[in-house]
């Protein structure tokens, strides 16, 4: 017994799912069938593709065309699907780690690329599915199981990255803010090229307790009162600056996508003159 | 399409893992947590059907329907 829009678009029968009380992962999956339902995109012509980690195991209960795969490596398998059928959307969700540690050279060429994909990422800032190690998106002083003493690498900035690598499209939310998470994930996914949403997620198993932050509510409240859009934090005085996060588009431009630019060497070399 | 007077929230205590997000983020507070640490309805006419509880439970298992819905 759910709601219409999950009796849709879930796997009813793998359900309720393995994620943990309060983990934001079933809210930011939820909302990417909103997301699609309101784009009205057909069911059977979507392919959701993931790696490994708590995150990557969301295509297991929705029901689209969907595929595991390995970790990190999400993204090599969603340009061979996006390649042999351009014509299917195709959506990768990812791990904070799963896209950024082992897969962070897939995410900058399929960025360089712009090849018309769009990846999802849980952004918990850790491993959750490990257990708690410190991922590349951890910030520096913050608790892990292999940062006991508090992490001293910087943090990466994942939908920056995507976009100073080449993506046409990134911007970034949080698991709180569930009506502008839906309009991002549908600008993405109607983008001609790549297109990156980082969401600003919870992991209140092992980055929570880890760090004292409290139950998955008052995570959820910290997502709520922390992130702010760029815009606005603009405009704030320099004193309530302190301890903000900047949400919000940080680009959205056309460039050539990559699988119409190899339609058309393909063209070209089938249309006669270079044929030879 | 149906009308407001047709909808109402539904929980499936069966999936409700009691992360307390319905509770605490409805803007009317008409939801609690019972003894077993479940979601439910504890003032049905102070919902004002805004969807939030749905939109931030993370188990499905709050959400606006049809009252004749099963
Ligand atoms: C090649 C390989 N290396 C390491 C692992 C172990 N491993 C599984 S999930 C994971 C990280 C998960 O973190 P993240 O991608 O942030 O996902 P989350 O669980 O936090 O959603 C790791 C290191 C693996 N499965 N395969
Ligand atoms: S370990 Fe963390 S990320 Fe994984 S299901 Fe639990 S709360 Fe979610
Ligand atoms: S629909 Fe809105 S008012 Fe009604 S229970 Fe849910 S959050 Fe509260
Ligand atoms: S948000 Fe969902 S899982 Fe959490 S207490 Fe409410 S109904 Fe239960
Ligand atoms: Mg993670």
């Amino acid at each position: 017994m759910t709601s219409e829009i999950v009796q849709k678009y879930f796997r009813i029968e793998n359900l309720p799912h393995i994620w943990c009380p309060g983990c934001s992962n079933g809210v930011v999956t939820r909302a990417l069938t909103m997301a699609i339902d309101e784009l009205g995109l057909d069911q059977d012509n979507v392919v959701v593709v993931s790696g490994i980690g708590c995150s990557s195991r969301a295509p297991g209960y929705l029901d689209f065309n969907t595929l595991h795969t390995t970790h990190g490596r999400g993204l090599a398998f969603a340009t061979g699907i996006k390649l042999a059928n351009p014509k299917l959307d195709v959506i990768l969700i990812a791990g904070d780690g799963d896209v950024s540690a082992i897969g962070g050279n897939h995410l900058i060429h399929a960025a360089r690329r712009n090849i018309d994909i769009t990846t999802i990422v849980f952004n918990n800032n850790i491993y959750g599915m490990t257990g708690g190690q410190y991922s590349p998106t951890t910030p520096t002083a913050a608790k892990g199981t292999t940062a006991p003493h508090g992490n001293i690498d910087k943090p990466f900035d994942i939908a920056q990255l995507a976009a100073a690598a080449g993506a046409t499209y990134s911007s970034r939310t949080t698991a709180y803010h569930v009506n502008q998470m839906v309009k991002y994930f549908k600008d993405a996914i109607s983008n001609k090229g790549f297109s990156m949403v980082e969401v600003a997620s919870i992991c209140p198993t092992y980055y929570g307790r880890k760090n004292k932050s409290g139950s998955g509510v008052q995570m959820m409240q910290a997502l709520k009162n922390d992130f702010i859009d760029k815009m606005a934090y603009e405009k704030l005085p320099e004193e309530k600056k302190e301890g903000k996060h900047l949400m919000g588009v940080f680009k959205n431009i056309t460039l050539p996508e990559y699988t119409a630019e190899y339609q058309r060497v393909i063209d070209a070399l089938q249309g006669g003159e270079n044929n030879e | 399409m149906k009308s407001k007077d047709q909808l109402e929230v539904k929980i499936n205590p069966d999936w409700c893992k009691g992360c307390g997000n319905c509770v605490s983020f409805c803007p009317t507070n008409v939801l609690a947590l019972d003894h077993h640490g479940k979601s439910t309805m504890v003032n049905r006419e102070g919902c004002i059907l805004c969807g939030m509880c749905e939109k931030l439970c993370p188990d499905f298992a709050i959400w606006i329907g049809g009252k004749e819905d099963e």
